[in-house]
């Protein structure tokens, strides 16, 4: 198993610095159209929307929109922490206390 | 005999990059301890902060990991997920003429999210150059390399991080690094239509398909959005 997690870090490795690499040697010479960087400005969001709204939603695997949803509550929690603070550490901290809380308290 | 004092734009990248120390370390201490969750060695954890070095990609390919994806679905997504360095890079490149393609290979194995914005607002401002780049690349590398192992010991000692409430680390972390982006309608937009995509893809997709199905389509409809609002 070691092996194998080594030779999968080995692959990501490759591939993300072909990614970093390729399009400097590249535009050494070009300069980037508009329109496509219209286009790639919104990777960053729509990519962590797409891992954060099922891990609060679909916790289980299936939709769950309740107050059962232990993830959910702490994941709006944590968005409002995230919108007043900007602050990386208050809002791991607050997110972890919360879905802490949630459980041993009301045992969600 | 060569110089052995440091270029002075080695020192000032160093320094541009100070405000962030705490914020960069404890994003790799949580990654250590999720890499632990995901039954990585210290060995294993290492190498990919090392190799690797990318957080988001790195974190994904912990929670796949978790969720028992296979490791060609884990590189598909890892790489969608770095393409924006395409991007990036694409940006960087005009400015880059200065310097050879050894140096460069150097500079784009540390290109970071964060790197990558302190060297553009310098190099459009002064005169580029690869040491600047270098110590503010090099200074999140040897933090991020050095507290993802400290994230990795602590991990073995704290045991099963579910007790901890570690297993929200990762939403956490992700909330407050996407809260920032959301800047406009078109923003906000984007971000409530990805999760509808995400959310039909996860219930209608085998496996993890609904990351690449959400986050192009995500991209798509915000490029479509930008292109309709300037016309």
């Amino acid at each position: 198993m070691e092996a194998e997690i080594i030779g999968l870090i080995i692959g990501i490795a490759a591939l993300t610095f072909f990614t970093r690499f390729a399009f400097t040697m590249l535009f050494r010479r070009f300069k980037i159209s508009e329109r496509w960087n219209m286009f790639m400005v919104y990777v960053p969001i729509a990519v962590f929307t797409t891992i954060i709204v099922p891990a609060l939603l679909l916790p289980s695997g299936e939709l769950d929109i309740s107050f059962q949803n232990e993830y959910l509550i702490a994941g709006i929690i944590a968005l409002l922490v995230a919108y007043k603070t900007k602050n990386v550490v208050g809002t791991v901290i607050i997110g972890i206390s919360s879905i802490l809380f949630l459980r041993l308290v009301l045992g969600l | 005999m060569k110089n052995p004092k440091l270029p002075r734009e080695f020192l000032d990248g160093l320094k541009a990059i100070a405000p962030l120390f705490l914020g960069v370390a404890s994003f790799a201490i949580a990654y250590g301890l999720l890499a632990r969750r995901a039954g990585l060695s210290l060995l294993s954890l290492t190498l990919m902060s090392v190799l690797v070095f990318a957080g988001a990609a790195q974190f994904v390919a912990l929670s796949l990991l978790i969720s028992g994806s296979s490791f060609l679905l884990i590189l598909l997504i890892t790489f969608v997920i770095n393409s924006r360095y395409f991007l990036m890079g694409a940006s960087l490149g005009p400015y880059t003429r200065r310097w050879n393609v050894k140096w460069q290979s150097i500079l784009s194995f540390l290109l970071s999210d964060e790197s990558y914005a302190m060297t553009i607002s310098y190099f459009t401002k002064n005169a580029p150059s690869k040491y600047y780049q270098l110590g503010v690349s090099l200074g999140l590398y040897v933090e991020w390399a050095g507290f993802s192992i400290v994230g990795g010991l602590l991990g073995s000692f704290l045991g099963d991080p579910q007790t901890w409430g570690l297993d929200f680390a990762l939403p956490a972390t992700f909330i407050v690094i996407l809260m920032p982006m959301i800047k406009t309608w078109q923003n906000a937009i984007v971000c409530i239509i990805t999760g509808v995509f995400s959310i039909v893809g996860f219930t209608f997709l085998p496996t993890k398909w609904y990351i690449p199905f959400a986050a192009v389509s995500g991209t798509i409809v915000g490029g479509v959005l930008e292109i309709w609002k300037r016309k």
